[in-house]
């Protein structure tokens, strides 16, 4: 039996207070922006890396591994759902992209 | 219009004190999410793909002046300086931070208003014909009725963990504009043989998942009987409805598995028990309730509006004269007219108001609509009481906020939830859709030759875009990674309701708008006249040359 390949993954949640995307980085620390996250490459490192996530409910809320894929500027999101998520919404300049 | 007593005031106070409470704790810790998201919840407030989302509640879409200015100074004070206006004729802030959540709820007590019941598995917000206490067609004003409903809902202590959440619906009049049959229990006002206004009783209607349309469980039901009856199907449905599969929970599937005869049953034995104590305190309440609701009387007229100045204005001005055309329906009352402000200026965002408008909205309101708004569950906000001899300046002032777009009931006014630029349930965009759509019908400058026309779009399967009940319905999907879009049609949310059949293999983001070029193009070819609507040309002819324009190839391969 062979096993899938493990797509790359990011740890991604939102921020308690203000409710914004925010990802994990290696160095421990909630970022605003994807391209610092750690990308996991690891199945079982992953696991871990969600547990530390769910184990700050008084910062983060509803974390999930996410697929990533790795670019020159760092992880960037593969589905456009989570592409959404560092973007911000399509109708107005709200979100993420009112920082760009 | 209702004005909350003290007992009102009080209870919603007390809310906003209790949610400060659990916030504080949810923030320094002593909450974990899994218990503060029921609390939440219970005061609409969401967690969305970007921010926190809060639901307020807008009781049967209607709402006074300091209402609707409270409303833009919170979007401008807390949130993002606009909000979204919905189909259940709520409002959504898009952008609210946890922490000031509390005080939000409190700027919304000042003027009334709360945001109790917006999610969780409760009765929410009943919802109304947005044109009730103005309609040339109406019975009566149905919104007493649905402000007893939402006395009663609030807080009920045998409905606050129902098998899923509970919609009801209410109009008087015999053209729904409510979506009375679309509804958990849609309630239609008709008159029996001694010409006494009752209820018909529909049950089991929804959209979503599974669409089903409503089944009638009473012809006439008596409005002394309103509420204990709207209690006792409350109940068997809270006994009987599944709670091992949310997909299942709803009143619609226990209505299908088991049969309206059966659920009717159950409904009349335990209408049967928990009647007698119904001591009449029910219908004291009502007439309290209606006396608010009667203060002003207009005089029924069958006439249609005619003033000197206004059909001056008419001729002189087309845009004007387009507007009066689309966007005013008829008042019961003569030498006035109802006035719909399309919030769907092409190419924005639909259901969207930004604070200016709102205030706009509000003086006119104030100046010129014996004080009153509506929230259609069209997305749009209703003026109900404009004297005839004020159209035109309302017009102006509404055309200088962009607020006067010519549209309503046609290819443009679409119904959109907020689908994936929002919501966290999405599986596809919803609002680019609508924008493109109206864009596109305004460059070709088809809109007012296409006529009447209900686009409806969803972003997932929720159907909160009512995608089931629009004569085109769109619903976005995630296939494989890509957004795609299926194609309903023959859905109809009025009295002659239908869930519309889907059309075959959905489209690309870029081919939808061609896809449905070539729908309404073939449509404008094959309707016997200018006046035979889509919906009414679709169900002459059924889906076939409907499916060929969206389908030129599989007719190629076929041939
Ligand atoms: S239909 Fe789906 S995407 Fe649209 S608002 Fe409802 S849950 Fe969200």
């Amino acid at each position: 039996m062979t096993r899938r390949p493990f797509t790359p993954k990011v740890v991604t949640a939102n921020a308690l207070l203000e409710g914004d995307v925010v990802w994990l980085t290696a160095e421990d620390a909630w970022t605003r922006d994807i391209a610092e996250a750690e990308l996991i490459e690891d199945e079982a490192h992953g696991q871990i890396r969600l547990l530390h996530a769910e184990a700050q409910p008084d910062v983060v809320v509803g974390p999930y591994l996410a697929d990533a894929e790795p670019t020159p500027k760092g992880p960037a999101p593969v589905h456009f759902r989570e592409a959404f998520r560092t973007r911000g919404p399509s109708n107005y300049p709200h979100g993420k992209q009112a920082g760009d | 219009m209702y004005v909350y007593n003290d007992f009102d005031a009080a209870f919603v106070r007390e809310r906003v004190a209790q949610f400060r409470a659990q916030v504080e704790r949810r923030i320094d810790g002593s909450l974990t999410e899994d218990e503060f998201k029921p609390l939440r919840l219970m005061n609409g407030l969401y967690l969305q793909l970007h921010a926190y989302m809060l639901r307020v509640a807008i009781p049967y879409g209607t709402l006074n002046s300091a209402q609707m200015r409270q409303l833009a100074y919170i979007a401008e004070r807390w949130d993002k300086g606009y909000g979204h206006f919905t189909t259940r004729q709520n409002i959504q802030f898009n952008w609210p931070k946890l922490k000031d959540v509390p005080d939000m709820l409190e700027a919304l007590a000042d003027v009334g208003m709360h945001a109790i019941q917006t999610s969780g598995n409760t009765i929410r917000n009943v919802t109304a014909d947005h044109f009730a206490g103005a309609a040339a067609d109406e019975i009566a004003d149905p919104r007493p009725v649905a402000e007893l409903l939402r006395q009663w809902s609030t807080d009920h202590p045998e409905f606050q963990f129902l098998p899923r959440k509970f919609k009801i619906a209410v109009t008087g009049s015999p053209n729904d504009r409510a979506v009375t049959k679309a509804h958990d229990i849609g309630l239609r006002m008709v008159l029996n043989e001694v010409g006494e206004a009752g209820f018909e009783v529909i049950v089991g209607g929804g959209l979503g998942r599974t669409p089903m349309i409503g089944k009638v469980i009473r012809d006439f039901l008596p409005e002394a009987d309103l509420l204990p009856y709207v209690e006792a199907i409350v109940s068997v449905y809270n006994l009987l409805g599944r709670r091992d599969n949310k997909y299942k929970a709803r009143i619609k599937i226990i209505v299908h598995e088991h049969g309206i005869e059966k659920i009717r049953d159950l409904v009349e034995a335990r209408f049967a028990e928990i009647r007698p104590g119904f001591s009449g305190v029910d219908r004291a309440v009502l007439a309290a309730i209606r006396a608010q609701f009667e203060n002003r009387s207009f005089e029924r007229s069958d006439s249609p509006p005619s003033k000197p100045g206004y059909e001056a204005a008419r001729a002189a001005n087309p845009a004007f004269r387009a507007w009066t055309d689309t966007n005013l329906a008829p008042h019961r009352a003569d030498g006035y007219a109802i006035v719909s402000v399309s919030l769907k200026a092409h190419g924005a965002t639909p259901g969207d108001a930004t604070a200016g408008q709102m205030r706009v909205l509000a003086d006119l309101a104030e100046a010129y609509g014996a004080d009153e708004l509506r929230i259609s569950h069209e997305q749009n906000v209703i003026l109900p009481h404009v004297r005839v001899e004020h159209l035109h300046k309302v017009y102006q002032t509404l055309r200088a906020n962009d607020l006067a777009t010519a549209n309503i009931g046609k290819i443009s006014d679409i119904i959109a939830c907020p689908g994936m630029d929002y919501c966290a349930l999405a599986t596809a965009r919803s609002i680019p859709i609508a924008q493109e759509i109206a864009t596109r019908f305004e460059a070709l400058k088809l809109e007012h030759e296409i006529g009447d026309l209900k686009i409806k779009i969803s972003g997932c399967i929720n159907a909160c875009g009512h995608h089931h009940v629009g004569h085109i319905g769109i619903l976005g999907l995630d296939r494989a990674g890509v957004e795609n879009y299926q194609i309903t049609l023959g859905g109809d949310h009025t009295e002659t309701a239908a869930i519309g059949e889907r059309a075959g293999p959905g489209f690309a983001a870029d081919e939808l708008l061609s896809a449905l070029e070539r729908l309404l193009l073939a449509y404008l070819d094959i309707r016997e006249s200018p006046e035979e609507r889509f919906i009414d040309t679709y169900r002459r002819l059924g889906p076939a040359p409907f499916k060929a324009a969206l389908y030129p190839e599989a007719r190629a391969d076929a041939a």
